[in-house]
């Protein structure tokens, strides 16, 4: 994305060049075009591009492709928290 | 069905405006199902949307003048992004609502066209084995449909890319300002309250200023200044901010006369105020990650309490005045 850029060395996402049977839906799925043509096989061209949102993951007819993919906004993951450990008001932040 | 109309006026984008604003966003929604745009045949197009009444108005805005099918999934009044991501927006939703409004009957192709957005929430493999349907998905923004369309249904390189502009990231904040504003103005009245009684009326205002600042500084100038910023992370980028409001509050609020733990206090806990709500607007942004966000609280939020504390300790020690 331009002119955006996360943090460096955290994002999750995994491609098994393997598995890949280069159908392509990976590439049209990510909008931070995280992956790119290799061959006849997809590859990750920009792993920190990726914002773990799992459509690659979910797209791939083949389970190619893993993302610990989830609800990344802060307030969301300190209700979670908050539930876990058993103080919590249940849902909560604008997000419904 | 129902046919529906394409133009938009003052009623929409009042609207628009309310939600914007947080203002009746739970019942702002359209009822699920198909409908027309123009006069399709069963040759045309099926569009497939959430039923938030913002993004439902912006789509068939985008589609004026043609004639095209709109499957609206339910979606509960939640946008495709974040519907997707809870999974609302999502495979089951869509081959339901493909069997409910008997697609197969209306129109004569199988094809069905999903934003690049929803793709988190629908497999599109799982789509075609369960309903017939294969799924495009063509664009991240409604306002890319029109070429699409008309361009052979090709998605180009600039459909498919993020962006996240100034304006973009502008309309975003008044809902995030009135949500914040439950929470700190109780807070700044406390603080108010607790000043005054300790110190007089002058400290217990410049208390409940000085918080309510540096809120709106990580709520409203994190955001917009966000590529200005330094750092790639957002907790430290609301830092920096922060550390600009400590700066204009020291002259604003007579710092020249604080004693030496009082400056100490409100260069840590203003900072840390406007790096909480910075890192807060990661759920806003179409770029953060899971795992990211997971760090910055990791490492942020013990820092931020920390300094909360520290400061207040400063504040008791060293006296109010």
């Amino acid at each position: 994305m331009r002119g955006f850029h996360y943090l460096k060395n955290v994002a999750t996402v995994r491609l098994d060049q393997e598995v890949c049977i280069g159908c392509g839906r990976c590439l049209e799925v990510c909008p931070h075009q995280v992956f790119a043509r290799e061959g006849k096989k997809a590859g990750i061209r920009e792993r920190d591009d990726c914002m773990e949102c799992g459509a690659c993951a979910l797209n791939c007819p083949v389970k190619a492709i893993s993302v610990d993919a989830g609800v990344g906004c802060a307030s969301g993951m300190i209700n979670e928290w908050l539930r876990e450990h058993g103080f919590g008001r249940g849902g909560g932040g604008s997000c419904a | 069905m129902a046919r529906i109309a394409t133009s938009t006026g003052w009623r929409e984008r009042l609207g628009a405006w309310k939600v914007r604003w947080g203002i009746g966003r739970n019942s702002f929604i359209v009822p699920p199902g198909l409908y027309a745009i123009g006069h399709p045949t069963p040759d045309d197009p099926v569009v497939v949307t959430a039923n938030y009444r913002m993004t439902f108005d912006i789509i068939r805005r985008a589609l004026a003048g043609r004639d095209i099918w709109l499957l609206v999934l339910e979606t509960y009044g939640i946008n495709v992004w974040c519907a997707a991501g809870k999974g609302t927006f999502g495979t089951g939703e869509v081959v339901r609502r493909v069997a409910a409004t008997g697609l197969a009957r209306v129109v004569s192709h199988r094809r069905l066209i999903l934003p690049i957005l929803g793709a988190a929430g629908v497999a599109a493999h799982q789509v075609a084995a369960r309903s017939g349907f294969t799924v495009s998905y063509a664009a991240i923004r409604a306002r890319d449909l029109p070429a699409y369309l008309d361009n052979g249904m090709v998605t180009t390189p600039a459909m498919r890319e993020q962006t996240f502009s100034w304006y973009e990231r502008l309309v975003l904040i008044p809902v995030e300002v009135v949500s914040a504003m439950k929470t700190i103005l109780p807070a700044a009245a406390a603080l108010l309250l607790v000043g005054w009684i300790v110190a007089g009326p002058d400290a217990g205002i410049a208390l409940a200023f000085g918080l309510v600042g540096a809120a709106l500084t990580g709520i409203v100038a994190g955001p917009l200044l966000l590529p200005l910023l330094p750092t790639r992370s957002f907790a430290l980028k609301g830092t920096f901010a922060g550390l600009a409001w400590a700066f204009c509050f020291y002259r604003l609020a007579g710092g020249p006369s604080w004693s030496l733990p009082l400056v100490i206090a409100s260069l840590l806990a203003l900072p840390a105020v406007s790096a909480f709500y910075t890192l807060n607007f990661t759920g806003c942004t179409p770029f953060t990650s899971r795992s990211g966000v997971r760090k910055e609280m990791r490492l942020g939020l013990p820092a931020m309490a920390s300094a909360l504390a520290l400061a207040g300790l400063l504040l008791i020690l060293g006296g109010l005045a």
